[in-house]
């Protein structure tokens, strides 16, 4: 089924009216041999009913196994009211808010949205979201190369404790134009980016550097000393910042001793009220300093007033992108991720800065006691030492894989498996607890890590 | 119908150069370039000591509907670019060979600007265009 | 639809008081030793300007604001190009399942054979109905797969040595994405003409091919709204000259079923599931952008995919697997849930449902503007069938009437109708670009030919309530200028 309302009656009446005797007829300015015979790769129509019963039974079987994995996704608790309100068809099904006065709704829901981020970033201004938190990286290093008069090198310091996956993705989208990332080697006791590892770019021209924080590991990077240096060298800094963290860290607007702050502040969005869905859709958040503004991709709300002198939104800056710049656009980018920063706005609104923080602390203390919980068991031992925030990195005896498929049989998914990634580290599982984790989610895990330590141990 | 001064000299992109007495020139964009920008909202113009080439794009002058490249009409050095134009891009639109002026920049050695069009040649061109 | 008076919604943080909250949603206070551990001089010192609101103050504000939009749910929304037809409820419950909604990016592919035989299937139906040989979900836009694609283009000719190949050709009435995606490849850009028929205009293509040609980006039925008719000459002469050709997918929805891009000759192509697959726009996104490629050009495609192995388990294929893939293009592998909700569609239109979809765009569009022809409307080119989607110009009404395009669509709204397309593509003056969709009604079509017919009457009796549109919208027409002037782009508090 088609969805197509159309009766015979009606069919006949249209082609009347357009002057031809079939509906083939408007398709007679299409060379014949290229016209499809048919598409029998394409199983034959489903009914709702059906579809409803496959997918459903396809849903079964991937099942909800205990989830302790971070690395760049985090489960937190989904108050029913943003779903609800999100999946309402006037957000749902709508455009973009070009026709400013059909799309207010819209409109000041990304002005909200864009005052929540501003703030929650310590930053002065946001954009209405990117794709998801790795091309918004990329997208922060282009509008460094764009912004940082001072630099001509192309150069982007990339430290290895950040996510790999936005390095990737980076190098993916922003090589084709010469950008290049280079790695900073983290110092192996305590997983962060230290000072020795930068002395080797001093006097060098460097664009940008990309601080994540917490980083990839969970470990708390010292940000004002890597921003003090990144400034004094005429450098621009591109925060990576997970959101709910911004509740209890300072935010990248206060990064480093001096006035400034971060240059550019990014992140994966996703934790504010988006679910884990198998990788997206989620959102990228990027927040700067006004006098980047322009340089900034992606859509922007900007409040003004109509004929009548009233206040309204519309979108704002449209000439640096790319439907009216053309070849010379900033970037490419068409979308913004409305309806993931519709449920993150009232994800924001419903937890407010107290819910948020709640919720950071929270999630803190479920991995602190899931660390504790972890290394009570025999062969198992951090693997750094210092501060971290709501993930950490154990090290085992022996190989992680067999250990996290003996826990996924169990119905638990312990963790992401470092060692394909960051070998050097050896045998280490990157693990995470959020508040929607439970004391006996906790002993559950640390049970069944036991118990196949054991097994492993007698084999 | 557009403004078109018998006194400056023009470029197919529409901007114009007045040679000043002190044998520096000043550049802008014409009064037919800023209609079809419609109100400018950001002007961007280059810093003093920046060396130009011909036709290389130097300055950025923003509306609504569009964003577009000035493209600079002689080579040189420009001494300064418009500091009003920061509080009041409008000046553009309603004074394009006056306070609208764009920035200010010494020939290159060497360089010239006989090659640029006339007034009459300009108006020529936007007849043909069919303005 | 609310109007004027009744309908100013403050800004959320006017409604804020100290200590609010959505408290039963907060977790329980954790002892304040919790964060002992985090060091000083890295803590937050001010709280963020968060919203300090009841949930039931929530719900009412954003529902409220919700109510002020225009949307497919509620009204008839004829944007060119962008295919706004029905999204269907049933796609989005079943994407939202439980366990597809809760299942993490990274857990193993033990516990997500449901999820990769739906994405799997979805690969292979998109070759299907569209004649190409290699699938990839991950772009997660129409931009993104556009940006995919290029790049694939590019990273071909490179991997055969043939590194002067950098520029792309474009037909100048491309939309504005496609020599902006050229450029971020690092490649060239290069116009083309099209004629008075809409057609590219052969002699110019033939002069500007050569060895420095990496391909061409088209559309196709293209953005005038008119086929190609010549493309496969065109094919002919872009790839005689070794350039490869780019299908820019937007307008699909016009031969779904009809005719694939695979057998037009196109070597790589993005579609928009948020388009031709119905997943929604949500107000700006998420979209999707799947790409599709010709054999030759598999190996570039971006990671990851799906692929089936013995005993049909399911597995995703990622660097080692594809060494000269152009890379990763999203931190996971896309949207996975807008992907889920093309695949519903997709298995509910079946093989029967997707030739229907490109028949009746195309009969609901050359019926409205046979109706809009005899209305007194200009076609811009008269001669040609409407694909799925149409031009009207306004030139004759904007110069004897000094009634624009702009106000037009300003008016419709006053009638009920998200105006079309206004002032794209820019080569057709003071020009309407509108898509009904296949999803639309002959009694919407006939409406909307009698709110223009309306309007046309007000422009030449009362032009005044025309130019001043739109009239009981809950704004009226708002002040670009200054909104890009006098940026306000957050609230502040006042005191």
């Amino acid at each position: 089924m088609a969805f197509i309302p159309h009766t015979p009656a009606d069919v006949e009446a249209m082609l009347a009216a357009i002057g031809v005797s079939s509906v083939e007829q408007l398709f007679d300015e299409i060379p014949a041999a290229l016209r499809v015979k048919s598409l029998d790769g394409v199983p034959p129509a489903l009914s709702e009913m059906q579809i409803g019963r496959l997918m459903s039974e396809r849903a079964s079987c991937d099942g909800r196994p205990l989830c302790f994995i971070g690395a760049g996704a985090y489960e937190h608790h989904i108050p029913a009211a943003v779903w609800a309100i999100t999946t309402r068809g006037e957000f749902y099904s709508a455009y973009t808010p070009y026709q400013a006065e059909a799309s207010q709704g819209t409109l000041q829901l990304i002005y909200e949205y864009q005052t929540m981020m501003a703030s929650l970033t310590g930053m002065e201004v946001s954009n209405a979201s990117l794709y998801d938190g790795a091309s918004a990286v990329a997208e922060a290093s282009l509008m460094s190369v764009r912004s940082n008069r001072k630099s001509k090198s192309l150069r982007i310091l990339v430290p290895r404790s950040v996510n790999p996956q936005y390095r990737r993705v980076a190098a993916a989208t922003a090589g084709n134009q010469g950008l290049r990332f280079e790695d900073v080697p983290y110092s192996a006791e305590s997983g962060i980016t230290a000072l020795e590892a930068l002395r080797k770019f001093e006097g060098e021209d460097i664009t940008a550097i990309v601080i994540q924080q917490p980083n990839f590991f969970g470990r708390l990077e010292d940000v004002d000393t890597l921003t003090d240096w990144a400034h004094a060298r005429g450098i621009f800094v591109i925060a990576v910042v997970n959101p709910t963290s911004l509740a209890l860290l300072k935010p990248p607007g206060e990064w480093g001793t001096g006035a400034k702050g971060a240059d550019i502040a990014v992140g994966e969005g996703q934790p504010l009220g988006v679910p884990l869905s198998s990788g997206g859709p989620y959102f990228g958040f990027m927040s700067t300093r006004m006098e980047y503004v322009r340089q900034m991709p992606g859509r922007i709300v900007g409040r003004t007033v109509d004929l009548a002198g009233r206040e309204g939104f519309t979108l704002t800056l449209q000439a640096r992108e790319q439907h009216i710049r053309r070849a010379k656009a900033t970037s490419n980018i068409c979308t913004n991720q409305g309806l993931l920063m519709t449920a993150a706005t009232i994800y924001m609104s419903l937890m407010g800065p107290v819910g948020l923080e709640r919720t950071a602390t929270a999630s803190h203390a479920r991995t602190r006691d899931l660390i504790a919980g972890l290394t009570s068991v025999k062969g198992v031992r951090g693997a750094f030492s210092g501060p971290f925030f709501h993930e950490s990195v154990v090290l085992f005896d022996r190989p992680v894989a067999p250990i996290l498929s003996s826990l996924a049989s169990r119905g638990i998914l312990g963790g992401f498996d470092l060692s394909e990634l960051y070998p050097e580290l050896g045998h280490a599982l990157l693990v995470c607890a959020t508040e929607t984790k439970t004391q006996s989610d906790i002993d559950r895990y640390v049970a069944a890590l036991s118990e196949a330590a054991t097994a492993a141990r007698a084999a | 119908m557009s403004n078109v001064p018998s006194d400056l000299q023009y470029t197919k992109t529409h901007e114009w150069v007045r040679t000043l007495p002190d044998g520096t020139v000043e550049i802008g964009i014409t009064d037919h370039a800023q209609q079809e920008l419609g109100d400018l909202v950001f002007v961007e113009v280059p810093e003093g000591g920046r060396a130009v080439k011909l036709g290389e794009a130097c300055a950025v002058v923003e509306s609504v509907k569009a964003a577009s490249d000035v493209y600079s009409p002689i080579e040189g050095e420009v001494t300064q670019g418009n500091p009003a134009l920061a509080a009041e891009p409008e000046a553009v639109n309603t004074d394009p060979y006056g306070k609208g002026w764009l920035m200010r920049a010494r020939l290159a050695k060497g360089a010239a600007t006989a090659q640029l069009m006339s007034a009459d040649d300009y108006r020529k061109l936007l007849q043909t265009e069919g303005h | 639809m609310r109007t004027n008076e009744k309908s100013h919604e403050k800004v959320i943080f006017e409604y804020s008081h100290s200590g609010r909250g959505a408290t039963d949603q907060w977790p329980a206070e954790e002892p304040a030793h919790a964060t002992a551990d985090l060091p000083q001089n890295l803590r937050r010192t001010k709280r963020p300007l968060l919203p300090e609101v009841s949930e039931l103050e929530t719900v009412r504000h954003f529902t409220r604001l919700s109510q002020l939009n225009f949307s497919i749910d509620t009204h008839f929304y004829p944007l060119g190009s962008c295919t706004m037809k029905y999204n269907p409820k049933a796609c989005n419950q079943y994407a939202m399942l439980p366990e597809f909604l809760g299942r993490h990016p990274l857990a193993p592919e033990s516990h997500g054979q449901g999820f990769l035989a739906c994405m799997y299937e979805l690969q292979e139906m998109l070759k299907e109905v569209t004649g190409m040989q290699g699938v990839a979900l991950s772009p997660m836009a129409g931009a993104h797969g556009e940006f995919a694609g290029v790049a694939m283009i590019r990273a071909y000719h490179r991997s055969r040595g043939d590194l002067a190949r950098n520029e792309i050709i474009v037909p100048e009435a491309a939309h504005g994405t496609n020599p902006a995606t050229a450029t971020m490849c690092g490649c060239v850009v290069r116009e083309i003409p099209v004629d008075e028929e809409g057609d590219i205009q052969l002699d110019a293509l033939k002069a500007a091919v050569g060895p420095q040609t990496a391909g061409i980006m088209l559309t196709n039925p293209s953005t005038l709204g008119v086929f190609e008719r010549r493309i496969e000459e065109v094919a002919r002469i872009v790839h005689g000259a070794g350039g490869l050709l780019y299908y820019d997918g937007a307008n699909l929805n016009a031969i779904l079923g009809k005719v694939r891009p695979g057998d037009m000759g196109f070597d790589v192509i993005h579609m928009n599931l948020h388009k031709t697959f119905s997943t929604p726009h949500g107000g700006g996104g998420p979209g999707a952008g799947a790409v599709g490629v010709s054999a030759r050009l598999r190996p570039f495609l971006p990671i990851p995919i799906v692929a089936q192995e013995e005993g049909s388990r399911y597995r995703w294929l990622a660097e080692k697997d594809l060494p000269q893939s152009i890379g990763r293009l999203s931190g996971f592998m896309g949207n996975a849930g807008v992907l889920l909700r093309a695949y519903i569609y997709m298995r509910m239109l079946g093989r029967e449902g997707m030739s229907q979809v490109g028949e009746f765009a195309t009969l609901n569009a050359n019926y409205l503007l046979a109706r809009l022809k005899q209305a007194g409307f200009d076609a811009a080119y008269p001669s040609r069938r409407a694909s799925h989607e149409f031009i009207i110009t306004l030139k004759r009404q904007a110069r004897e009437l000094d009634v624009t395009t702009m106000d037009f669509a300003k008016r419709l709204l006053d009638h009920g109708f998200h105006a079309p397309t206004t002032y794209f593509p820019l080569l057709v003056p003071e020009c309407l670009l509108i898509e009904p969709t296949e999803t639309e009604s002959k009694d919407v079509l006939d409406a909307f030919v009698a709110a223009m017919t309306q309007i046309l009457q007000e422009a030449e009796q009362e032009p005044e309530r025309v130019t001043s549109a739109p009239h009981t919208m809950p704004v009226r027409r708002l002040d670009d200028v200054r909104a890009a002037k006098q940026l306000d782009l957050r609230w502040k508090p006042t005191a």
